[in-house]
């Protein structure tokens, strides 16, 4: 296939990926906000809502203040922000238009859909609380749908396989993302288990990854801070997890290796990166640091990024 | 000016016979059955992204053309002159593009004058000498029909570069089967959908003579901010072949390769849907970022096959266009079957002259013009666009020809007070292969909307119509 189909089949996926998970974010970050302040401690939520966005820096040269309004906006409709959940869907369905021959009818109609419901509905964003929590929802439905409807319809093959890659690729960095931002409040050494504060963020933690109930099947558990760091990076079970991230991208990257009949660089990396992540244990984590774990993947992430790009896109 | 003839009643208001069946079933059908099943079509339309960009309209970048449910109706007798009639003008066409290219006979007959040829800016000395497969040069063509009573067919324009709007004909015959199967289960239509298959053999029965027996088509894009980037996708698809832009292309050693995720993949036949100027920034623009560098030194090689050939410029431009009869009588010496809109030719003083005293009668257009874009329509136009016209025709006479209005057919239409007469033409696509040409039975009916208008345009306000031919 050409390669640029391949480049707009992959960036395609990152797009409506990294538009759900945004508003995920903001919807866990209402709900913490929402409690009383005697339950959020001081931290700004909204200040590690752009940071887990990855768009803190760009921010500030427009705002002064970090507070609901000003990061809704910003993240959902904000035409300047080239990630805002609003330039996603237009990037999203600009791809598409890109590559509507190696898109099912279905997988178009999604993004063309809500490509015409964000310009007709949402053309001036959301004025209310339930307006807003109507528009997250259209967004991750959205992305459900599309999720969906590659899975159902389309043909197994390398356009399937590149759109898998970036679906995942986008996945683990925004966990990872999270992680980062909110490791310390799931380092053990703050064994006073239980305080308000610490189990709202984790509840939030969690429900940005869509892992909350899945948290209580898998342990049987209260929230324990290092469960749900060992949920989230190295449960292979959890879709989200980095672990199954990278289970996944083994296994899109082999069948593209098998169907070229040729191996690289990129199924290497990511053989290696999951291999590191299948045989560490949360205590080894910990106990080299839990923080510089994940910015050693955060780069490894990225860099498997570029490497795909060099190997396949251009 | 005469009575209008209708497609349906007529002069006189008599029903004509292929319409039979669909007055009765509007009869039966409530309007607002219709007003739905309208609103429905533009609902289909825009979901599957039908869309069309007007340049120069930052307000709709992407706009739907509007879609009249009503079909323009045909009998297989009217289709069968018109099918002879578009393949021996599109057999002309390309016997004139080979002739002008190589001996040129025509010329030295004194058919044609040399400096329309020579001093034309479409004409490609490039192509001076050069071979094209089975000497095809306009592998798709799309010719302009308008009538005015119920025998003559008038060619408006030949469209021998990138004409487009067959999508529009597939997608509304897909579009009117799913609104009203009833109506169709009525007549006996002429199916339009093996376009795609009969238009991937006519590329492929062009490859180059050393390309291996399947050979590998592509179609090139300008990219998706062109105005008729859905269609290029829409065509892609159906035919299964790479859409492609010029990035996607790269020259090595006089042959072409598309840059695949395994490699590179070496291209036979390209349908490319870029004009001239934009197709090799070595050869012709320089600042053109559309093309690939080295095309043109691939296709001079005949390495690689273009489709519609480089150079077929000169035979759609519109003061050609008033040569057709004689070029059509040259080459093949038979009459035309398809008649010529009388065409006052603004480069001769005689004809200028003429033109300039009846400018409130005529309709101008710039030789190199399309789209409806640079038009004058004298009968409609203000007396400040008229003298306007009258400078820009004696600055630069050579850069336009002048035709007198035709009162075209009109087709019932749906409009905002009930149906009602709207101007149409059409557009047959032409397709013409190594062995064979080929029309398949419909094109794309164009009509104006606005009451009395002649303009069917996309660009300027057109809308379209489904064109059913009848099987007898």
């Amino acid at each position: 296939m050409l390669s640029r189909t391949a480049e707009n089949l992959y960036w395609l996926a990152r797009y409506v990926e990294r538009a759900e998970y945004l508003a995920r974010t903001i919807d866990a970050t209402l709900r913490v906000t929402a409690l009383p302040a005697a339950y959020i401690g001081k931290t700004n939520e909204w200040d590690s809502a752009l940071l887990t966005a990855g768009v803190s820096a760009s921010f500030y040269q427009v705002y002064r203040e970090a507070n609901e309004q000003n990061v809704v906006e910003y993240l959902s409709f904000a035409p300047d922000n080239p990630s805002s959940i609003r330039n996603c869907i237009e990037n999203a369905r600009l791809n598409s238009r890109s590559v509507r021959t190696a898109l099912t009818s279905e997988m178009w109609d999604t993004i063309n859909s809500a490509w015409i419901e964000l310009q007709e509905v949402w053309g001036k964003g959301a004025s209310t609380r339930e307006e807003l929590a109507k528009f997250l929802r259209f967004v991750q439905e959205t992305s459900l749908r599309f999720d969906g409807s590659a899975y159902r319809t389309m043909l197994r093959n390398d356009a399937y396989w590149f759109s898998r890659l970036g679906l995942h690729l986008e996945r683990a960095d925004n966990t990872a993302r999270i992680l980062d931002v909110k490791y310390h409040v799931l380092l053990p050494e703050e064994e006073h288990v239980g305080g308000p504060l610490d189990y709202y963020q984790w509840t939030s933690i969690l429900r940005s990854v869509s892992a909350l109930t899945a948290y209580h099947w898998v342990y049987r558990e209260t929230l324990k801070p290092w469960l749900i760091a060992d949920l989230l990076i190295l449960n292979d079970s959890l879709p989200r997890s980095l672990a199954s991230c990278y289970s996944n991208l083994v296994r899109n990257l082999d069948q593209i290796g098998v169907a070229y009949g040729r191996q690289g660089a990129s199924q290497r990396h990511a053989r290696g990166v999951r291999n590191r992540l299948a045989h560490s244990h949360m205590d080894n984590i910990f106990q080299h640091g839990v923080h510089e774990f994940i910015q050693e993947f955060i780069a490894d992430n990225s860099r498997l990024g570029e490497i795909i790009t060099r190997q396949y896109l251009i | 000016m005469a009575i209008t003839f209708d497609e349906m009643n007529g002069s006189g208001g008599d029903l004509r016979p292929a319409y039979r069946e669909l007055s009765r079933w509007l009869k039966e059908t409530p309007p607002d059955a219709l007003e739905y099943r309208r609103q429905e079509a533009e609902l289909l339309f825009r979901r599957i992204g039908i869309t069309f960009a007007v340049y120069g309209d930052a307000e709709a970048q992407e706009r739907l053309i509007p879609f009249d449910v009503i079909p323009r109706i045909m009998s297989a007798k009217e289709w069968s002159i018109l099918e002879k009639g578009l393949k021996q003008r599109v057999r002309a066409l390309n016997m004139f593009l080979r002739d002008i290219y190589h001996g040129r006979d025509i010329l030295r007959a004194s058919i044609i004058p040399d400096d329309l040829i020579f001093q034309n800016p479409v004409f490609r000395p490039e192509m001076n000498g050069h071979d094209v497969p089975h000497d095809v040069y306009v592998h798709i063509a799309g010719i302009d029909i308008v009538r005015v009573n119920p025998e003559d067919f008038y060619v408006l324009e030949d469209n021998a570069r990138t004409p487009s709007g067959v999508s529009y004909m597939l997608e509304n015959r897909e579009i009117m089967m799913r609104l009203f199967p009833d109506l169709f289960a009525r007549h006996r239509v002429a199916p339009v959908e093996r376009y795609p298959d009969e238009l991937l053999s006519a590329l492929r029965s062009v490859a180059p003579l050393g390309a291996s027996a399947e050979p590998t088509v592509a179609l090139m894009t300008p990219g998706v901010y062109n105005s008729a980037y859905y269609e290029h996708s829409f065509l892609a698809d159906k035919l299964g072949i790479e859409l492609v832009e010029g990035r996607d292309l790269i020259v090595r050693n006089d042959e072409v390769f598309m840059r695949t995720t395994e490699g590179l993949k070496r291209v036979d036949v390209v349908y490319r849907r870029v004009d001239d100027d934009f197709l090799d920034p070595l050869t012709f623009r320089p600042d053109s970022a559309l093309g690939v560098p080295g095309l043109m030194s691939a296709y001079a090689a005949g390495n690689i096959t273009l489709a519609n050939a480089v150079g077929t410029g000169i035979a759609d431009d519109k003061a050609v266009y008033s040569y057709m009869p004689d070029i059509v009588k040259f080459y093949l010496g038979d009459e035309p079957i398809l008649k010529n809109v009388p065409t006052f030719r603004c480069r001769e003083p005689k004809d200028l002259s003429y033109v300039l005293d009846n400018l409130s009668d005529l309709v101008v257009k710039e030789v190199h013009g399309s789209g409806g874009y640079g038009m004058l329509i004298g009968p409609a136009a203000t007396k400040a666009t008229i003298e306007a016209f009258r400078d820009k025709l004696k600055r630069e006479p050579e850069g336009f020809i002048a035709q007198p209005t035709l009162a075209l057919s009109t087709c019932p239409t749906c409009t905002s007070s009930g149906l009602a007469p709207r101007h149409v033409d059409l557009r047959p696509f032409v397709l013409t292969g190594r062995d064979q040409a080929t029309v398949v039975p419909g094109g794309l009916t164009r009509v104006a909307l606005q009451e009395g208008s002649l303009v069917v345009n996309s660009s300027q306000g057109g809308g379209t119509k489904d064109t059913w031919i009848l099987d007898e």
